[in-house]
């Protein structure tokens, strides 16, 4: 029935013979090397988040001791103390929140709206748009944030929220995704809806988005997570007063503060975990929005 | 199909039509707005920008602008630092290319393997530097290659190597954020390999183990030619990524030492900074059409499957 039973099994008669429930998968040689080439790898690749955050409780003077230290010998939330007084990330924090936030938000409003137009009306330009979406799929910051940059300062937009937002309200892997996904819905249930008497507005509002909830999960997470993410743009942009957390830390890390490691760690923890959690919490969505783009 | 439909739409199909037409536009045009002006309109403006003269002085004047052809490409020919950027970010991308791939594949292969427990622990961990910010990644890997107390070193000490500085090094400190950027990347990578995969029926390892194939056979004769799709997708998604490196030496090196790490997006940003912006986007032009390029390149090999 299974593969497992129709193979015949090769395996030293000296390995564990203790079967599993199903399948009658063993612990071989093999799997174990397997196993442990794993967990080598998972250390490798956990380790310095782990490293950050107990070395974001240690004094700076305990950071670079030589040998280091693994768990804070005196633990202290002084660099977290010192990030909340003296340093502004209070407000470095809320910038990033506020701009994730308007960002996420367009680009659920905006990248539906166009998702759903491509996807199930029938329009003359639809072709046009939709190729000139996909062109920009993969136009880097680094084009275009010259001229934009231009464009905000000559708006008097240059180190405002506004400023901040406005280049990344509306994106084309939105469109794409959202399309994609719209496109799946049945048109039966569109169809039956306008011979109701219903308009595409209410369409739109009250049968496709509800029916897109995980598209829009999908694509608020990831919007989310990249805004937060986002360096070049903010950087370019934004005044002191203004700086989302990777510019303040990246700034704090090249500047005056940069010796100052245990205030550095406690920043990155700052930076890092909150989407460590949300991806925690949610992972089966990142996943999703690789399946969803129609890649397989 | 739509039996009640013709009823209502019979009086004029042609107006049904352009209401349709105008409702699918007022639909598009929020984000066509904010599109064309903040992302298309950039691109071509970039474009124009990069025949100029444009500076930081004339950001509020545009007319004192003056059309200067070709010079500032002639100009990015001559300049070496310019030249040894283009030559580190082509190390970063045919290093890191393949490098990346063969730990996400690696992982993948890995975590496909039947007898794999607690799998999905794997895959969160292996996924989870993905997610995270680059800056802040950057900020940790430096204090952990620091030559003295680092914990990379002393881990090597341990052993009985003895570690260089690894970032004050120019012989060390580019490959030191390749590997640092293969270690961020190959989880999403790894994601992608295990969706390829799925999609090869266990039917074609059967039959060949049946014949006796080994398990490196089995990978070189069915497991590669079969995500040959997928790793071509993996090489241009994350060279895209890789060409416009940046956060890694403004962190870790600031372009450091003797420009041993100095990218094309790194000097971009640093001649925006002088002023020069004409001048910057002509470099940041030069690297969209390497990345359009390397593109291109892509499409035509997944044409040549289909």
């Amino acid at each position: 029935m299974t593969r497992a039973d129709a193979i015949p099994q090769r395996k030293a008669a000296g390995a564990a013979q203790t079967a599993t429930p199903r399948g009658g998968r063993r612990w071989s040689l093999g799997s174990v090397w397997l196993h442990l080439a794993l967990i080598i790898g998972l250390i490798l690749l956990v380790g310095p988040f782990i490293w950050m955050l107990l070395g974001s409780f240690k004094p700076t003077p305990e950071i670079r001791q030589i040998p280091p230290t693994w768990l804070p010998a005196n633990p202290t939330v002084q660099n977290y103390g010192d990030l909340l007084a003296k340093r502004n990330f209070p407000l470095y924090f809320l910038n990033s929140v506020i701009v994730a936030f308007a960002v996420t938000a367009g680009n659920l409003v905006f990248c539906s709206m166009l998702g759903y137009a491509l996807a199930k009306l029938r329009f003359p330009g639809k072709r046009l748009i939709f190729l000139l979406v996909l062109g920009m799929l993969m136009v880097p910051g680094v084009v275009t944030f010259i001229p934009l940059f231009v464009l905000v300062s000559n708006l008097g937009l240059a180190n405002t929220y506004l400023g901040l937002m406005l280049p990344f309200l509306a994106g084309p892997f939105g469109v794409f995704l959202m399309r994609q996904f719209i496109g799946e819905l049945p048109d039966e249930l569109i169809d039956a809806a306008r011979v109701d008497g219903a308009t595409e507005y209410y369409i739109f509002a009250r049968i496709i988005l509800p029916l897109s909830g995980p598209a829009l999960a999908t694509l608020g997470i990831l919007t989310f997570l990249a805004s937060w993410n986002s360096f070049l743009w903010p950087l370019v942009v934004a005044g002191e007063d203004h700086y989302t957390l990777p510019v303040a830390l990246a700034l704090f890390s090249v500047g005056q503060n940069s010796t100052n490691f245990g205030l550095l760690l406690a920043g990155a923890v700052v930076v890092v975990l909150p989407v460590l959690l949300v991806f925690l919490a949610l992972q089966r969505y990142f996943t999703q929005g690789i399946a969803m783009t129609g890649f397989k | 199909m739509t039996a009640g439909a013709p009823g209502r739409a019979a009086p004029s199909a042609a107006r049904r039509h352009l209401r349709e037409a105008l409702v699918a536009w007022s639909f598009a045009l929020p984000f066509l707005i904010l599109f064309l002006v903040f992302m298309a309109g950039p691109v071509l403006v970039s474009f124009v920008m990069s025949f100029t003269d444009l500076r930081l002085v004339d950001i509020h004047h545009p007319f004192s602008v003056n059309f200067v052809g070709l010079d500032n490409f002639a100009r990015l020919l001559g300049d070496q630092k310019f030249l040894k950027a283009v030559a580190n970010t082509a190390f970063f991308v045919i290093v890191g290319i393949p490098f990346t791939i063969a730990l996400g594949l690696g992982a993948a292969v890995g975590l496909n393997q039947g007898v794999v427990r607690f799998r999905a622990i794997f895959r969160v961990g292996f996924y989870l530097p993905v997610v995270t910010s680059i800056v802040a990644v950057a900020v940790v890997w430096r204090l952990l290659l620091s030559a003295d107390y680092g914990v990379v070193n002393t881990l090597l000490g341990f052993v009985g190597i003895k570690g260089p500085d690894w970032l004050h090094n120019p012989a060390t400190a580019l490959p030191s954020l390749v590997v640092m950027a293969a270690w961020r990347n190959m989880g999403f990578l790894m994601v992608i390999f295990l969706a390829g995969l799925q999609g090869i029926p266990a039917l074609l390892y059967e039959a060949a183990e049946i014949d006796g194939a080994s398990a490196w056979q089995r990978f070189t004769y069915i497991t590669l030619p079969m995500l040959r799709p997928t790793l071509l997708f993996a090489a241009v998604i994350t060279s895209i990524g890789y060409l416009q490196f940046f956060e890694e030496p403004f962190v870790m090196t600031q372009g450091g030492p003797l420009d041993s790490t100095l990218s094309v997006a790194f000097y971009t940003y640093n001649q925006f900074g002088f002023g020069n912006y004409s001048y910057a986007a002509s470099m940041s032009y030069s690297l969209f059409l390497a990345i359009v390029g390397l593109t291109l390149v892509q499409f035509r090999f997944l044409r040549s499957d289909s």
